[in-house]
């Protein structure tokens, strides 16, 4: 392709394009590092059964040199398939897919040479990790979609872990916890909607704050009660994961998906009712337009600021909700700062996933399971130090957001104060 | 007169923050609690358990005067530790400040930082070299490394478009782990140890203290104030500066005018980068000479409130690193002698900053007619 071809390209081509261009010099980097470069193959054992599932492969043993092979020539051929249906101007997601999945699977033969890897466990434990990312994202989507920045996310999460946790212990009743979670996530937004929506304080500085503020607090508050009085106010015990009759039985994608605690499962209506929502219902136009056009959107008579603090609020709320994910869906009591930067990590996903639900979502599995990948490798030992492995998710990042998406276009209006009547533009 | 109506936000500002964190320590203490039924004494009590938490704040802080029996000077033994916490965070605020004007936010100060630790210290005890030199060259070591670190963000940005918050976020998490492999590699273990904790830096290395040995404050504050300078010679007085700030005000306007707005943005990381190394150098040839995992502690996220208080000026950014500096040199006395945790100073620094960042507030509150109020740090948003 010639410079004069590059430049009429459109920006998602030319994404695509650059996408091409990294997945080929990923696939020959796996082809030679993964599979001809080790010296000799061993047995890789994946294992598929993790419950009482209904089995269907118990486990799967190949030689980690062919294996590695086979997965990363599959991969090559998904990028050749991937080049020519760019050329005839088609979609390349089915092939960028499978390339990934077969890339990783190369990956996984090298690394796991001479080893076991629960498969199914793994894609469990990927999807747990992923949860508070998912519904962090889910904030962002909300708050970002109507033109206000939310940075304040790990805020909203670490608020909505700490009340659950605290009310679940103080009341003996989880309920109560899961019911305070989102009303303490969105107390935070309501400080965020107040100073960014009233006063017009920026929002980058505001949530940044935020964030500073509920660590602050959770951290002081850890130490004067949590601590010296924990049977009261830190003995909250985890969810039991519900099992889900028949569908949970399904091999693989049983246990993945329907064997997990309420939180998950409240996940998936979050996330599908947001989906469905912002494309298809009133509330959701209505927010998008005054994510991108607000004075336009005023035009027709929407309060502006009226639907941005809604979904502020309700962003707030949900991310509360992921928090109690900490607690109440994990470990039960809370601990300092356990949401560990998680909110960042979900910040990414959203604007890898471009604000878009899906994407967002896809953005936070990948980082879920880079990250349960780390340490399932971590535990079995690879060629690599761990610290490296420990590095690993956020490299993947790295090249992802340079390599795939590039620049991205957040809303029109995002992180920008509107004054009725004066316009934002 | 107009020096004093700049100052009035500030104080008020730090004022509520103080009266609101005093009610959060006097209301969550058990001793406090405890006297519900008679609301008078209650109060009293409340009053004087935040009144002990904040006069241990000011002798950890300012001056001891249980300290003066060794000298009056002794007794500023406080004031010198804010000094020693201040000269990291002017500069890694200074290299946030910076980034800002540019229109860029760089919450990677923490992984530079962590870069400029490791260029510093391992100059520091590999190398044998004659004094000042020595010091120089460390200190030149981990401005480069941590250029870099930072200028391979802009340069990203440049290229390909990726978001600086994203990258600089991941890159704090790599920079972090990376030190945690270096601390187990045979180059930065002492000699006979097994536990992560890099040999010390040569005393050729180290940054002279200012007050005698007594006093740990040295020479590193005095960087930190010429790094204040530079940063404000750069972007007020010199050419780059100019391009910086009309990048930051407008990419594609300068971009029209013939500036290259990738370049810019690639010099710009790289300096901010390498101010918040040079943070990390005052941090080990300063007071650390024996670099941990823990080097980088919260130096990056304190820098963004550090710039943000200092509304991104470096003169602001200063004097909001020493009013940052002073919480925490006196939030650890504060702890340990009147059972108020630390944490304390976080909710107080965010407090001041919020409360800042919204004069219309303040104004509410105090009924005040008109409050110089200064332009505030406006980042740029996802699609700036």
């Amino acid at each position: 392709m010639t410079i004069q071809e590059v430049r009429t390209l459109s920006a998602p081509e030319r994404r695509r394009r650059r996408g091409i261009i990294t997945m080929g010099g990923l696939g020959l980097f796996g082809l030679i590092v993964f599979a001809i470069l080790p010296k000799q193959g061993q047995p890789v054992t994946y294992s598929f059964v993790l419950g009482n599932e209904w089995v269907l492969l118990k486990e799967w043993i190949l030689n980690s040199k062919s294996g590695s092979l086979a997965f990363s020539l599959i991969s090559l051929a998904a990028v050749a398939v991937a080049a020519l249906q760019f050329k005839a101007r088609k979609t390349i997601r089915l092939a960028s897919g499978i390339f990934g999945a077969s890339f990783l699977m190369s990956f996984l033969s090298w690394a796991a040479a001479g080893k076991f890897i629960p498969f199914t466990g793994l894609l469990q434990g990927a999807l747990l990790l992923s949860v508070p990312l998912i519904f962090g994202a889910m904030a962002g989507v909300l708050s970002e979609r109507s033109g206000v920045i939310n940075i304040a996310i790990e805020g909203q999460l670490l608020a909505g872990a700490f009340a659950s946790g605290v009310l679940a212990s103080l009341f003996h009743n989880n309920w109560i916890g899961l019911a305070f979670a989102p009303v303490a996530g969105a107390l935070i937004s309501l400080l965020l909607a107040i100073f960014a929506i009233k006063y017009g304080i920026d929002q980058v500085v505001l949530g940044f704050v935020l964030n500073v503020l509920v660590i602050g607090l959770t951290n002081f508050l850890y130490k004067k009660l949590l601590i010296p009085y924990q049977s009261t106010w830190n003995s909250a015990i985890a969810f039991t994961p519900i099992e889900i009759p028949f569908l949970s039985k399904i091999p693989v994608l049983g246990p993945i998906f329907f064997s997990q605690s309420i939180i998950v499962y409240l996940m998936y209506v979050v996330v599908a009712v947001i989906h469905i929502a912002l494309f298809k219902s009133k509330w959701g136009l209505r927010t998008r337009a005054v994510g991108e056009h607000p004075t336009a959107a005023e035009s027709v008579g929407i309060d502006v600021n009226k639907i941005r603090f809604k979904n502020v609020i309700i962003a707030g709320a949900v991310a509360g909700l992921g928090g109690a994910f900490f607690t109440l869906g994990a470990v039960g009591s809370f601990s300092k700062e356990m949401t560990a930067g998680k909110g960042f990590i979900a910040l990414a996903a959203l604007i890898f996933g471009r604000w878009s639900p899906l994407g967002a979502v896809a953005a936070a599995l990948i980082f879920g399971f880079a990250d349960n990948l780390q340490g399932l490798l971590t535990i079995t030992g690879t060629p690599i130090p761990s610290e490296f492995m420990l590095m690993a998710p956020y490299i993947a990042t790295i090249i992802a957001v340079s390599g795939f998406v590039g620049k991205v276009r957040a809303p029109a209006a995002d992180g920008v104060a509107y004054k009725r009547g004066g316009g934002s533009h | 007169m107009k020096f004093l109506k700049k100052l009035t936000l500030p104080l008020l500002a730090f004022a509520m923050a103080l009266f609101v964190s005093g009610l959060l320590v006097a209301f969550s203490d058990s001793k406090v609690l405890a006297l519900k039924s008679s609301p008078l004494s209650m109060l009293a009590k409340a009053f004087s358990t935040a009144g002990s938490a904040y006069w241990a704040l000011f002798r950890g802080s300012i001056f001891d005067s249980q300290l003066t029996d060794a000298g009056l000077l002794h007794g500023f033994y406080p004031l010198s530790e804010t000094l020693v916490a201040a000269s990291p965070l002017i500069l890694t605020g200074l290299s946030v400040a910076l980034a800002f004007k540019a229109g860029l936010f760089n919450i990677g100060a923490q992984g530079q930082f962590i870069a400029g630790a490791i260029g510093a210290s391992y100059v520091g005890f590999h190398f044998e070299m004659p004094i000042i030199i020595h010091a120089i060259a460390a200190i030149a070591a981990a401005m480069v490394c941590a250029g870099l670190y930072g200028g391979f963000v802009g340069f990203l940005k440049a290229r390909t478009g990726a978001h600086e918050v994203i990258v600089t976020i991941m890159l704090n998490y790599v920079a972090g782990y990376f030190l945690l492999w270096l601390l187990s590699t045979s180059a930065f273990l002492r000699p006979g140890r097994q536990d992560p904790l890099a040999p010390e830096v040569h005393t050729s290395a180290r940054l002279p203290h200012l007050f005698g040995s007594e006093l740990r404050a040295n020479l590193g504050f005095i960087v930190a104030l010429l790094g204040a300078g530079a940063v404000w010679w750069l972007l007020n007085r010199s050419t780059w500066g100019f391009k910086f700030r009309a990048v930051g005000a407008n990419a594609s306007a300068s971009r029209t005018a013939g500036i290259s707005v990738g370049r810019s943005t690639t010099t710009v990381m790289f300096i901010a980068g390498a101010l918040a190394g040079l943070g990390g150098a005052v941090q080990i040839l300063g007071s650390e000479p024996a670099m941990t995992a823990g080097v980088g502690g919260s130096f990056g996220f304190d820098a963004i409130t550090v710039a943000l208080l200092g509304r991104g000026t470096p003169i602001g950014t200063v004097f909001a690193a020493l009013l940052f500096g002073a919480l925490r040199a006196g939030g650890l006395t504060m702890q340990a002698s009147t059972d108020t945790p630390l944490d304390l100073v976080l909710v107080i620094q965010a407090l001041v900053v919020l409360f800042i960042a919204a004069p219309a507030l303040i104004k509410a509150i105090f009924r005040l007619k008109s409050v110089e109020a200064g332009q505030a740090v406006a980042s740029k948003g996802w699609n700036g």
